[in-house]
């Protein structure tokens, strides 16, 4: 059953990943991140981080990529031109990117009996929700660095209106 | 019942194809994109170990990569509006100002 997810929602992840490098057209892109995000949501949720899989529906394929795709809108971005990048990274970049790729693949096949198998998130096996637990922790130990965040992103806020106000 | 191994290795593809979107894309935007690609896979790396460990910290580093992702994405989105206006273009290869 949890195979079954993983593996329908994995290829549709991988699958949203590579219609981003294929598409030539930005609006393409953005929306098949998109469907990357969704699946990587009910990856999540199947990983037991409820939490997590409601805040990646919300902030990333809702607040984030909706700020993309008004971007690319209001730009009226259209389709990219084909020129040939930098030859270093063609030389060094893929081969490096595949090689990282067969490093990662063989250490974790390697180490896969260490690594143990999932259970199905806590909403199925009647365990009691982590949210309870990650606002205890986030809000009690962690709550300078919480507070923090929120700084943070006034800051960002404010930074995005001067960098895109017009200048007069 | 799904070995944990295979979410790491899932994560890892989308990791490298993000790698492989960033080098190859031309337009800047897609290549902003191809970045939190990169994040979401990490993310799903944080997600997996959590559940392995039994433990909420890595949950709770997701939720702060979320938050100064999404930050980040308001002020990267704002410098390439900055950008586009000063050179009318998306495209990396015409942004050479501070090359050589």
């Amino acid at each position: 059953m949890q195979l079954a997810l993983f593996i329908i929602f994995g290829l549709l992840a991988v699958a949203g990943a590579l219609n981003l490098l294929f598409q030539r057209h930005p609006i393409n892109s953005a929306l098949s991140l998109v469907v990357v995000m969704m699946s990587l949501a009910v990856l999540y949720w199947s990983l037991g981080a409820e939490f997590l899989a409601a805040a990646q529906v919300i902030v990333y394929a809702g607040a984030v990529m909706v700020l993309f795709v008004f971007v690319v809108m209001l730009l009226n971005a259209g389709e990219e031109e084909r020129t040939h990048g930098s030859r270093v990274a063609y030389i060094a970049g893929i081969p490096g990117a595949v090689a990282i790729f067969g490093l990662l693949t063989y250490v974790f096949l390697r180490s896969k009996g260490g690594l143990g198998t999932t259970q199905i998130g806590g909403d199925l096996s009647n365990v009691s929700s982590n949210i309870r637990d990650i606002s205890h922790m986030l809000f009690t130990s962690l709550l300078l660095p919480f507070e923090v965040t929120s700084i943070l992103i006034l800051i960002a806020i404010l930074g995005a209106v001067v960098l895109a106000r017009k200048e007069v | 019942m799904v070995p944990i191994a295979y979410y790491l290795i899932l994560a890892a593809i989308l990791f490298c194809i993000g790698i492989a979107a960033f080098l190859i894309k031309r337009n800047v935007i897609t290549i902003f994109m191809s970045i939190e690609l990169m994040l979401n896979a990490v993310n799903l790396t944080f997600v997996a170990f959590a559940h392995m460990w039994h433990q909420v910290s890595g949950q709770i580093f997701v939720f702060f990569v979320m938050v100064v992702a999404a930050a980040e994405a308001a002020v990267g989105l704002a410098i390439i509006i900055a950008l586009f206006r000063a050179r009318q273009t998306l495209n990396v290869d015409s942004v050479n100002l501070m090359k050589n």
